[in-house]
């Protein structure tokens, strides 16, 4: 399912948080997404993922536009997404963490709930078990039954990870899974995604660690004050002399 | 067992209801419903208005957890579109509206009068306390059903999607789960057992007024559940005994303390009550039973 952002235009007030941003990938593609603190990265995720409405621009994902759908749905069409600061459901546990995401679950109903529990309970066995399978693979069992809030920040992205797995995901726009993780860790959180995008699910990465990205990815963009600076190979892109003075701050 | 222990018994149960309810609400789900009572008094005025008209008593009961349950649904519409904060004062705005409403509608409720001789439960047992006993098993049922549907509930998908919204409400809306069904069906819930505490208390007090139903009785009820421990069924069973143990058992400083007036122990009472609660939030923020963490 190819995503398609169209000239995003946000404005927060006076200040233009995205000027006409335009981005696409196709099905299963890996991309970065770079650039300076407020380039606009994470509300261009917003905006993408439903939680901020555009003031301008469309976002398709394959065939269906997205613009006026709710957060939920959104999600429902297998466009997931993570949170730079990790919204973990910090009293549940790890495996409930991900118990939660499993959609279509009959209980979730109180009808369902009450007047058939054989099936709520066929259910619970089966999605315990996709959810202890994501635990392993992303080698959180130590953590399965440890309270989310508890656990370190590198646990947590690739716990927000693991819930966006249980969902079916087509395409995972991963907001800094780097950051605040140990080394060991990155290159443990690399070799997963490069897993799953190997099984065709496509990942729009922003990170500030470019080392661990351009290890990681193929395609890079770069932001910059709400626009879309350069695109394309990351050591070409990041040689930009235009990207080189927005990191740097300078004058170009 | 004797009549007076049978009586805080009594509405140590109807207590409990209220603080299952509010569980639901908050301690699940993390609504904060400073409005309570105004579902308790809707399902008292229900019972209380249909049994005096001379109908069949379970009717009165299951109209009272209805019309409750009914007046959270607007509530909870209403709190799709609030942040905590002002659902919070909504729904004491909507507590303080009902008691008002009662007030004025005297063709209804008989406004500040009251409804009087709301039949008892049980009237015909006349031998000893055989009535009162009647009642508190009952009770006694009712919460033991509804602790156990809560049980069920907790340990439910249902209940894992109440307490990821109460933890993080758009972490979940980003995972495909819309909070809104569920946070109006737990509104509706709360109310309906706020509603069947109504009516257990009209037939039990027999003589209902607006004034019983202030916001103070929302406050005991949030009291017994920070005590208890909040989102913890226990907790809201534990809480709420030990809230009525020492609201009744203060009543006894005066055996030991002398020339108390019957006002000076009321305000006694609720400063107790403060400073424990005081105490509590200091020395254990968690409550008796612990709190949100299952495990």
């Amino acid at each position: 399912m190819t995503l398609a952002i169209r000239n995003i235009r946000v404005a927060f007030g006076g200040f233009q948080a995205l000027d006409g941003v335009t981005l696409s990938m196709a099905a299963g593609d890996l991309v970065g997404l770079i650039g300076p603190n407020g380039a606009g990265k994470s509300t261009l995720f917003s905006v993408v993922s439903g939680f901020i409405a555009p003031d301008s621009g469309e976002v398709r994902f394959g065939d269906a536009p997205l613009d006026g759908l709710s957060p939920s749905a959104r999600a429902r069409t297998g466009l997931l997404r993570t949170f730079q600061v990790p919204r973990e459901f910090s009293h549940l546990s790890v495996r409930d963490n991900l118990r939660a995401a499993a959609p279509g679950q009959v209980g979730e109903g109180l009808v369902g709930l009450f007047f058939r529990p054989g099936e709520v309970a066929r259910q619970e066995r089966a999605v315990t078990e996709k959810a202890d399978a994501i635990i392993a693979f992303l080698k959180l069992d130590r953590v399965a039954d440890v309270p989310a809030g508890r656990l370190s920040g590198g646990q947590k992205k690739l716990l927000e990870l693991g819930r966006a797995l249980m969902v079916e995901p087509r395409t995972i726009l991963l907001d800094e899974p780097f950051a605040g993780v140990n080394p060991v860790l990155i290159a443990e959180i690399v070799e997963r995604i490069r897993e799953l995008n190997a099984r065709g699910i496509g990942f729009l990465v922003i990170e500030h660690d470019l080392q661990a990205l351009t290890r990681l990815v193929p395609v890079l963009h770069v932001m910059d004050r709400g626009r879309i600076l350069a695109s394309g190979d990351p050591a070409a892109v990041l040689d930009d002399p235009g990207v080189r003075a927005a990191y740097l701050g300078g004058v170009a | 067992m004797d009549a007076y222990l049978a009586a805080i018994a009594i509405v140590a149960l109807i207590y409990i209801l209220l603080a299952l309810g509010l569980t639901l609400q908050y301690g699940l789900t993390g609504l904060i419903n400073f409005g309570h009572v105004g579902f308790f008094a809707i399902g008292a005025y229900a019972a209380a208005i249909l049994a005096t008209h001379g109908a069949p008593l379970v009717l009165g009961f299951v109209a009272a957890a209805f019309f409750a349950g009914l007046a959270a649904w607007p509530i909870g519409l209403v709190s799709l579109r609030l942040r905590d904060d002002y659902f919070a004062i909504v729904t004491l705005g909507f507590s303080e509206t009902v008691r008002l409403v009662i007030t004025s509608e005297k063709w209804l409720t008989n406004g500040v009068q009251g409804i009087p001789a709301i039949p008892r439960l049980f009237s015909g047992l006349t031998v000893g306390i055989g009535a009162q006993l009647a009642v508190l098993a009952v009770l006694l049922a009712v919460t033991g059903a509804a602790v156990l549907a809560m049980r069920r509930i907790v340990r439910s998908p249902f209940g894992r999607i109440i307490e990821a919204i109460r933890d993080n409400e758009d972490g979940l809306r980003a995972l495909g789960k819309e909070p809104a069904r569920f946070k109006v069906q737990v509104l509706i819930l709360g109310a309906g057992l706020a509603g069947l505490a109504g009516a257990f208390y009209a037939h039990y007090i027999t003589y209902i007024v607006p004034d019983q139903f202030i916001p103070l009785v929302t406050f005991y009820v949030w009291m017994a559940i920070i005590i208890g421990g909040v989102g913890r069924i226990s907790g809201a069973v534990v809480g709420t005994a030990l809230l009525m143990i020492l609201l009744e058992g203060s009543r006894f400083i005066r055996d030991v303390v002398p020339g108390i007036s019957e006002v000076e122990m009321a305000s006694i009472r609720l400063g107790v009550i403060g400073i424990l609660l005081v105490l509590f939030t200091i020395y254990r923020p968690q409550g008796l039973m612990g709190d949100f963490s299952r495990k």
